[in-house]
């Protein structure tokens, strides 16, 4: 099916998210949007799905102007959604899942799930999907769930798939698991638009790419540009790939975190036995699918849960056992995962925010009253400091775009002098400008001899910052690695192989350059440009 | 970054040697020993050597009649106890091996409890406990608590928090005891009290769905708003036309034949009104379609991943507005109890606070309708234990005895809660 979109506006208010957007998905084709978060793409995928009613411009299927009115018409017309946060209902097997919206039914409408499940078996088996339709839907890991949004759009015949993200929530190899997808249900004749700002991903599958920037189509690309060009087009302007950082000198070791463990209440174990050490001047990346107990270790490292076992021993003191505010006053930074929910109060102003943390002892509150003129004080100095564009001070953060209300939390956690900085997804869903910002000003700290620990699901960001890289499965840590590891070793590391064992198979895989890993992403460790991050 | 040639050399973690274990929670052992410590003392020190307690039954068997039995007080009560204990210590064994102690024990548990408590209760009155009106007054009075935990059931599943159960059930309550009174027939009654919940049921998603008001906040305002004009019409036009309007019509009982001959049990379960069996069907109709037919599922999509449910067509507010007025319908239902099937004519507030305790009944029924009928009839015999002994008159206060069922649901749900999973989107506007 040829998909056509002609001259697609969309507004919120007065903000334009799509500007006369024009595309054209041939059939059997891999079509990559690519652009940066907030550029628009999503929103236009939502338009051709019917979640958005358009302001302007009209959609062609097979040259007919089509008109949706919700999802369902979208679906009957033969186009499938797979977004970025998975429509799937958590506590529904697979095959109600797949089956929701249009079940087989017999009399009083009882569900026939026999042939729902028939469906699931069917799909699955034809592109190797291996997923039993009877698993609940939240026992599954996210590639597998993944796959369930995949034969759900399937299963409706849909001849246009669109995937939005795709790749934000899977290890390296799950990527390459569904690049190999993405190909097969190219030769099945299905058209693919594929959403990312990935550079490698679009290189590696795209038969066309079209590039969008605030809201409007900058330019189309082959898929042999280079990443450089794609890069720029992308951003608006010639960007350094990678962060100039200097080779680090760690100090004496200052973080010191042995045989941690922490227990849910459920009796699942979400840190098992984890002990590392930081030092001086020294980033330590902790990499690793989402889920995996890296946001549980830094909530016991910040003391917001205590750990079932272990110790956490930052310059001789032990932290296990203290409260949030004690470990603050020792002088931890943190920076967390959700900033809009944990890292900020979003009608407080910028100024406020710089302080949150900060207001309860002298320069900002004097004999149980704020200082607002300290506080307005510090907040122009961070302001500048930190390139926060704002109209001033008094604006409430939540006006604020997602780079600059990250510079405030950065700003408040790094203005005062730390024993400790650990930051959690510091650059999720930022622009690229905001992304080089953070990162130039975390190795700031590192060289001022602070020891950092970044998590982060990016392994681009890993790369990006660390001095040692520590890998995360399950609650335990696969092994803690040299910063110049090879992304596919990393990769299997992420899924739980042991880092020998990934070696030897990287080694293998070299050995054998047909191989669909290496085909599919140019992942060779001695390449300079390898490891940098647009 | 190849500059940065490894500062510390590659740490492969090596697998540990143990695993941390799940802190054992030795609290329901702890309380079952207590309770039963306590049962034992207190209910055997009190009790008199050579005193007797009355347990009557009525079989429902024809010719046998209602039989007595005339037990030792002290005797049972130590059995019982020890029962209890070897029940507490079974749980100390489970607690320690990490495993967990079947549904089984807290009810056999409860029930031994209980039967001592009432053992104790009637040591040397020379009444008797009337053992099956004791059971089939608990199953009557959980009528409008099953009714409302359906309702709830169903408006939670689709995403919508009713807190208006009790309007619901007083607005039925009273349309079907005018009608009744009015047409003098109960069945038109009957007929009419669901609508009068639909309305109240249409008012709740018209506020909570379509203008996105805090779901409790409308169900609160809502339930005043039904207390103050049923009482208002009861002051005035009922009041006025006591002939027309409260004039108390009841439903027949209708034994079904065959099945309540059944020992015991026929008599409890089969002598009743048509609104009980009605209750029977809803039960197993709603625990059967909630989870197994096309209406089920789509519905609870709307209250666990509206958005999902959206990008699959369905209309979730649609679905919302839909159940959330076929909810207000079964409490409507459930409110006839009151009046038509007690044969009682309309009083102010006379639901009395049922509507919340069915709200709780859902919510230890873990969202089932399958559970909400056992906590409902848990509640239900509760309040009938709290009859049965003032009839018979025992030492304790008769404000304590009301306080009972108020107990057994704050235990009851304080230890439940966390355990069972709410839908995930309930009480969340969809503006999809």
């Amino acid at each position: 099916m040829r998909l056509e979109l002609r001259q697609i506006t969309k507004r919120f208010g007065s903000f334009v998210a799509n500007d006369a957007i024009d595309l054209v998905v041939e059939p059997g084709q891999i079509h990559a949007l690519l652009g940066e978060n907030g550029a628009g793409k999503s929103t236009l995928m939502n338009v051709l799905f019917g979640l958005y009613a358009a302001d302007g411009g009209e959609i062609l299927l097979d040259g007919q102007p089509v008109r949706f009115s919700g999802p369902g018409e979208a679906m009957a017309a033969g186009i499938g959604m797979v977004h970025q946060h998975f429509m799937l209902v958590p506590v529904f097997s697979v095959a109600e899942n797949v089956a929701m919206g249009h079940e087989p039914a017999k009399a009083l409408g009882l569900i026939d799930l026999p042939k729902s499940r028939a469906l699931v078996k069917e799909i699955s088996e034809r592109f190797h999907f291996d997923v039993d339709p009877d698993a609940m839907v939240e026992d599954l890991p996210v590639g597998a769930q993944q796959r369930v949004e995949i034969i759900k759009a399937l299963s409706r015949q849909a001849k246009i798939l669109i995937l939005d993200e795709p790749t934000a929530v899977l290890t390296p190899q799950e990527t390459d698991e569904l690049m190999a997808i993405m190909r097969q249900l190219k030769a099945a004749g299905t058209s693919i638009v594929f959403i990312t700002h990935k550079l490698r991903e679009v290189q590696a599958v795209a038969d066309a790419i079209t590039v969008i920037r605030l809201g409007k189509v900058v330019g189309s690309a082959a898929p042999t540009a280079s990443q450089t060009e794609l890069a720029s087009l992308m951003v608006g302007r010639s960007v350094g790939l990678g962060v100039a950082k200097a080779p680090a000198e760690p100090g004496p070791k200052a973080l010191e975190v042995s045989d941690l463990s922490l227990v849910e209440p459920s009796g699942l174990t979400s840190l098992d036995d984890v002990s590392f050490a930081v030092a001086r001047g020294e980033i330590l990346a902790v990499a690793g699918v989402q889920g995996n107990g890296q946001t549980e270790l830094t909530q016991v490292l910040l003391g917001l849960r205590h750990p079932t076992a272990g110790s956490i021993r930052l310059d001789g003191r032990e932290l296990a056992g203290l409260s949030v505010r004690e470990v603050l006053d020792y002088g931890v930074g943190f920076v967390p995962e959700d900033r809009s929910k944990d890292g900020m109060v979003a009608s407080f102003t910028i100024a406020e925010n710089l302080v949150l943390d900060q207001v309860s002892a002298a320069p900002f509150s004097k004999a149980g009253a704020l200082d607002i003129g300290a506080i307005a004080d510090n907040a122009s100095r961070q302001i500048e400091q930190f390139d926060v564009r704002t109209r001033g001070v008094d604006t409430p953060i939540g006006t604020l775009s997602g780079g600059n209300q990250q510079k405030v939390v950065l700003a408040r956690e790094l203005s005062r002098d730390l024993r400790l900085f650990i930051a959690s997804q510091p650059t999720r869903g930022l622009d690229v400008g905001s992304i080089e910002f953070i990162h130039a000003r975390i190795v700031e700290e590192r060289d001022k001899g602070t020891p950092v620990v970044i998590v982060s699901t990016e392994l681009d960001e890993v790369l990006a910052l660390a001095d040692r890289i520590a890998v995360m499965y399950r609650g335990r840590f696969t092994g803690i690695v040299p910063p110049d590891t090879p992304r596919d070793v990393l990769g299997l590391m992420m899924a739980g192989v042991p880092y020998e064992e990934a070696l030897a198979e990287h080694k293998a895989h070299a050995a054998t350059p047909g191989a669909l890993a290496a085909g599919a992403a140019p992942a060779v460790p001695a390449d300079p440009e390898e490891g940098a991050r647009p | 970054m190849s500059t940065m040639t490894a500062t510390a050399p590659a740490v492969p973690a090596t697998p540990a040697a143990h695993h941390v274990a799940v802190p054992i929670s030795w609290k329901a052992p702890v309380a079952y020993t207590v309770l039963a410590v306590g049962g034992l003392l207190g209910f055997g020190l009190s009790a008199e050597a050579g005193e007797t307690s009355l347990i009557s039954i009525a079989t429902g068997a024809p010719g046998l009649g209602s039989p007595s039995f005339e037990l030792p007080t002290l005797a049972s009560v130590i059995v019982l106890g020890l029962i209890q204990l070897a029940l507490a210590g079974w749980a100390w064994r489970r607690a320690s091996q990490r495993a967990k102690a079947g549904i089984w024990l807290p009810a056999v548990f409860g029930v031994a409890l209980v039967i001592s408590f009432l053992l104790w209760a009637v040591a040397g009155r020379g009444y008797a406990i009337q053992f099956t009106s004791l059971l089939s007054g608990a199953l009557f009075l959980s009528v409008p608590l099953v009714f409302g935990a359906l309702a709830g059931c169903v408006c939670e599943h689709v995403g919508v928090i009713n807190v208006a159960i009790e309007g619901q059930l007083l607005a039925g309550a009273f349309l079907a005891a005018v009608v009744g009174s009015a047409t003098g027939n109960p069945w038109l009654g009957l007929i009419c009290a669901p609508l009068a919940g639909a309305l109240v049921g249409a008012l709740l998603a018209l506020f909570a769905v379509r203008y996105w008001v805090d779901h409790i906040i409308v169900g609160i305002v809502l339930n005043v708003l039904v207390t103050g004009l049923t009482s208002y019409l009861f002051s005035t036009v009922l009041s006025n036309n006591t002939a027309v309007f409260s004039n108390p019509t009841q439903l027949p009982r209708w034994p079904i034949p065959l099945l309540s001959q059944i020992p015991v049990l026929g008599p409890v379960l089969f002598d009743q009104n048509v609104l009980v069996y009605l209750m029977y069907i809803a039960v197993a109709a709603f625990h059967v379609m909630l989870f197994k037919s096309r209406w089920g599922l789509r519905m609870r999509a709307c209250g666990e991943h509206p958005k999902a449910a959206d990008t699959v067509g369905i209309k979730v507010n649609a679905t919302r507005i839909r159940n959330t007025i076929l909810g207000g319908a079964v409490a409507g239902l459930g409110g006839a109890y009151f009046t038509v099937a007690a044969g009682l004519a309309f009083g102010k507030e006379m639901s009395a606070g049922r509507g919340f305790i069915a709200l709780a009944a859902m919510i230890l029924g873990g969202w089932k309708p399958k559970g909400a009928i056992l906590a409902a009839l848990l509640f239900g015999f509760a309040d009938n234990l709290q009859n049965a002994l003032g009839v018979v008159g025992v030492a304790i206060p008769s404000q304590f005895m009301l306080m009972a069922p108020y107990l057994v649901t704050v235990f009851a749900v304080a230890g439940l809660v966390g355990r069972v999973r709410a839908p995930a989107a309930e009480g969340v506007a969809y503006k999809g």
